[in-house]
C-alpha cells in the first residue's frame, strides 16, 4: 500500500446538507485461492477494514471480502453537522493501516 | 457505436475463430477466481442468515444496481441503496451483500449509521460468473430486507 | 478504414497537409476506443475520484516534485511545480505559468502528448515519451533511468500526458519530409502484415472488424489516445507497448521488448492513424 489513498470530500458544507465522499486506495486485493506460475497458493492479502470517522465518531465503515475489486473505490454519503476533520482508515490482513483526513468546514 | 461489419466475413473468419480459441485458454489461465468450492443460492442465503441472526427476511426497500452485462468480472461497479429516512430513529444499521456464485458468498458489509445522511453506498466487486448478487438491509429497529439483481458477466480474455 | 484506400488518401492528402499544417489534421473515421466501451466503464474514466489510474497519476505528483539524483533537481525546478488537484476537479495540473523567478524558462507539459513520438537527433531514431523523461532523468537530474512498466515511469507519463487531456494529436510522419517518416514506414508494414500461427495481422482486428464482439471483447480500432491505459483485466495501467506485446501473444506470434524499435515505429505509425483524436490519459479499457 504505498500508494497515496484518494478521497473527495467536500472542503464546505452547509448544517445538515448530506453531501458525498469518494475514496479509492491501490491495493491488489489478493484473493488467496490464486496459484502462481509454479502452481503454489499465493497467500491471501486484502484490505479487510474501511472506516471513516467524523470528529471521531464513525459514520461509516466497510467489511471487505476477497470479491471487493483491486484497488477498493467506495461512495458514500455523510451528513454536514460541525467543522472539523473526517478521517479514513484502511486495514489489511497483516495489520497494517493506512490512513488520510481532510478538513471539512461546516457553516 | 458498434460499426456494422462493412466486409463479409471471408478468409479471416478462421483465423478470427482461433484466434476467438486464444481468449478461452488465456481465460483458463488468468484464475481470477479459482473454481475449486463455488458457492451456491443457498449457501449464500445461509451465509446472509448468519449474518443477520436468522431474523425474518421481508422483500423490498433495497435496491442492488449493477450493470445488466458486466464488462469484466474483475471490477463490477454497484451500488446499492435502501429506502430509508436515516434519521436518529429510523436508520439503517448493516448492509450485507453476498454473490450466488463466486467461490466464496462473502462480498461485503458495509456499516451505516443516522450521521450516514444517505443509505446508498457504491463500490466494485468481483464476479466469476453470471450470477444474483443479493443485499440484505439490518434497520435500527431490527428489521430485515432484501434485494437482489441479476448481472451477466462476460470476463475479458483477450489483448493480454 | 482500408489500407488501400488509406495509402492513396494520404497520398492525395499530403499536399494538401503541408499547406494547412497549422490546422489539425483528423485520419477519417478514427475513434476513441472510449465509444466502445460500455457505459460503465465510461464512467470509470470520466469521474478522476473514480478513475483508479488517478492513484497513479497520485505517485506521478509525488516523483514531480521529489529531488532525485546527484544533480539534487527534481521535475518541478525545470519544469514548474505540479499544483495539486483541487478536492472538487482531483486534476493534477502541473502549473503551467512560465517562472523566470531562477533566471530559467521553465518548460511547460501543456500539450506534451500531442506531439510525442518525436524524432530523435541524436540516435536518429523516433523518441517516445518514456524515452523523453529517462533522459530528464539521468541527463538532468543525474538519476537513474525508471524501468519501462515502472509505477514511477507510468504515474509520470500519465500526470504529463494529462496536462494535454482533450487537446487532439497530432502526426505528420506520413509526410515524406518528416524524419519520422522511415519510422512510419516500418510501423505502417508492421501493422499490416500478417504474423504469428494465426497468420493475422493487427489490420485484420481492429482496422477490419472494429465494433465486433471477438469473445468478450469488442474490438476497437486500436487508437492510441488514452495510453496509458488502466486496464480492467490487468486491475492495474500498462503502456502501449504492452498492449502491442499482448496483442502479438495473441495471434501466437514473437513478441518484441518494450522501447524495441519494432514497437517504437508502430507507435510512431498508430499515433499517425489517431491524429485528430483528443488525448484521453488515463483511460479505462476492459
Ligand atoms: C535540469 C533541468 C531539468 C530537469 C530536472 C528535468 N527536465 Fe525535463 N526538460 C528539460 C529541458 C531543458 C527540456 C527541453 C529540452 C529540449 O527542448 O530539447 C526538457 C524537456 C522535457 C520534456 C519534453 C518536452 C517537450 O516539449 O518535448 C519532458 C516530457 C520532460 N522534460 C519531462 C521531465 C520530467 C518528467 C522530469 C523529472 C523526472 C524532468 N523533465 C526533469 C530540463 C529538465
Ligand atoms: C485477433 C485479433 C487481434 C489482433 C490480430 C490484434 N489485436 Fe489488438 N486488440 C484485440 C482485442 C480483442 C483488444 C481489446 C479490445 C480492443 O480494444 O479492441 C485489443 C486491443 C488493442 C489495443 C488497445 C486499444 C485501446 O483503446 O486501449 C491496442 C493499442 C492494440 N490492440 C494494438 C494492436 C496491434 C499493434 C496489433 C498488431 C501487432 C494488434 N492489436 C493485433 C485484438 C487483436
Amino acid at each position: 500500500m504505498a500508494k497515496k489513498p484518494r478521497v473527495k470530500v467536500p472542503s464546505k458544507a452547509s448544517k445538515g446538507q448530506v453531501f458525498q465522499i469518494k475514496t479509492l486506495i491501490t491495493h491488489k486485493m489478493e484473493t488467496g485461492t490464486r496459484k502462481n506460475k509454479k502452481g503454489k497458493l499465493i497467500p491471501r492479502m486484502i484490505i479487510n477494514k474501511f472506516s471513516c470517522k467524523y470528529n471521531g465518531k464513525e459514520v461509516f465503515s466497510a467489511n471487505l471480502h476477497p470479491a471487493v475489486a483491486a484497488n477498493p473505490y467506495f461512495a458514500f454519503y455523510t451528513k454536514a453537522s460541525e467543522s472539523g476533520t473526517i478521517d479514513f482508515a484502511w486495514t489489511d490482513d497483516a495489520g497494517k493501516t493506512v490512513t488520510a483526513s481532510k478538513k471539512i468546514t461546516v457553516s | 457505436m458498434a460499426k456494422t461489419i462493412k466486409k463479409p466475413l471471408s478468409v479471416d473468419r478462421r483465423s478470427l475463430l482461433k484466434a476467438t480459441g486464444v481468449g478461452v485458454l488465456a481465460v483458463a489461465g488468468s484464475g481470477l477466481l479459482s473454481r475449486t468450492a463455488q458457492a451456491t443460492p443457498e449457501t449464500a442465503a445461509k451465509k446472509l442468515s448468519e449474518l443477520t441472526g436468522g431474523a425474518a427476511v421481508k422483500q423490498g426497500k433495497v435496491n442492488v444496481k449493477l450493470p445488466e452485462i458486466a464488462e469484466n468480472g474483475r471490477t463490477v461497479p454497484m451500488t446499492v441503496s435502501v429506502d430509508s429516512p436515516m434519521s436518529s430513529g429510523n436508520y439503517v444499521k448493516t448492509i450485507h451483500v453476498v454473490a450466488e456464485g463466486n467461490p466464496n458468498p462473502d462480498v461485503v458489509s458495509f456499516n451505516l449509521s443516522p450521521g450516514t445522511g444517505k443509505a446508498e453506498v457504491a463500490t466494485r466487486i468481483r464476479l466469476g460468473k453470471t450470477q444474483n448478487v443479493v443485499a440484505r438491509a439490518v434497520m435500527s429497529d431490527g428489521s430485515v430486507y432484501e434485494g437482489k439483481r441479476q448481472v451477466k458477466v462476460t470476463i475479458g480474455g483477450c489483448g493480454g | 478504414m482500408k489500407l488501400k484506400t488509406l495509402t492513396s488518401m494520404v497520398v492525395a492528402l499530403s499536399a494538401g497537409a503541408l499547406l494547412a499544417a497549422c490546422q489539425v489534421d483528423k485520419a477519417p473515421d478514427s475513434v476513441s476506443g472510449y465509444t466502445f466501451a460500455t457505459k460503465d466503464t465510461q464512467a470509470m474514466q470520466d469521474d478522476n475520484f473514480s478513475n483508479p489510474a488517478m492513484l497513479w497519476v497520485g505517485i506521478g505528483e509525488e516523483e514531480w516534485i521529489k529531488k532525485d539524483g546527484s544533480a539534487g533537481k527534481s521535475c518541478a525546478s525545470c519544469h514548474g511545480g505540479a499544483k495539486p488537484g483541487s478536492d472538487e476537479e482531483g486534476m493534477y495540473a502541473i502549473d503551467p505559468v512560465l517562472d523566470t523567478s531562477g533566471g530559467a524558462t521553465k518548460i511547460s507539459m501543456k500539450g506534451v502528448a500531442t506531439k510525442y513520438p518525436i524524432f530523435d537527433k541524436a540516435s536518429k531514431k523516433p523518441m517516445v515519451l518514456e524515452e523523453r523523461i529517462n533522459l530528464c532523468r539521468t541527463k538532468n537530474m543525474k538519476a537513474k533511468a525508471w524501468k519501462w512498466e515502472s509505477d514511477q515511469m507510468m504515474g509520470t507519463t500519465m500526470l504529463v500526458k494529462m496536462q494535454s487531456r482533450g487537446m487532439p494529436i497530432m502526426s505528420t510522419a506520413d509526410q515524406a519530409s518528416s524524419p519520422l517518416n522511415g519510422a512510419w514506414k516500418a510501423g505502417m508494414k508492421f501493422f499490416n502484415e500478417r504474423r504469428g500461427q494465426m497468420d493475422m495481422a493487427c489490420k485484420n482486428c481492429h482496422d477490419d472488424y472494429p465494433g465486433t464482439r471477438i469473445r468478450a471483447n469488442m474490438l476497437t480500432q486500436a487508437q492510441v489516445n488514452g495510453f496509458p491505459t488502466f486496464r480492467l483485466k490487468w486491475q492495474k495501467p500498462g503502456t502501449i507497448h504492452r498492449r502491442y506485446a499482448g496483442c502479438n501473444k495473441m495471434v501466437r506470434a514473437k513478441h518484441f521488448k518494450r522501447g524495441s524499435n519494432e514497437y517504437k515505429n508502430l507507435e510512431v505509425y498508430m499515433t499517425w492513424r489517431s491524429r485528430g483524436l483528443k488525448v484521453e490519459t488515463p483511460a479505462v479499457r476492459n
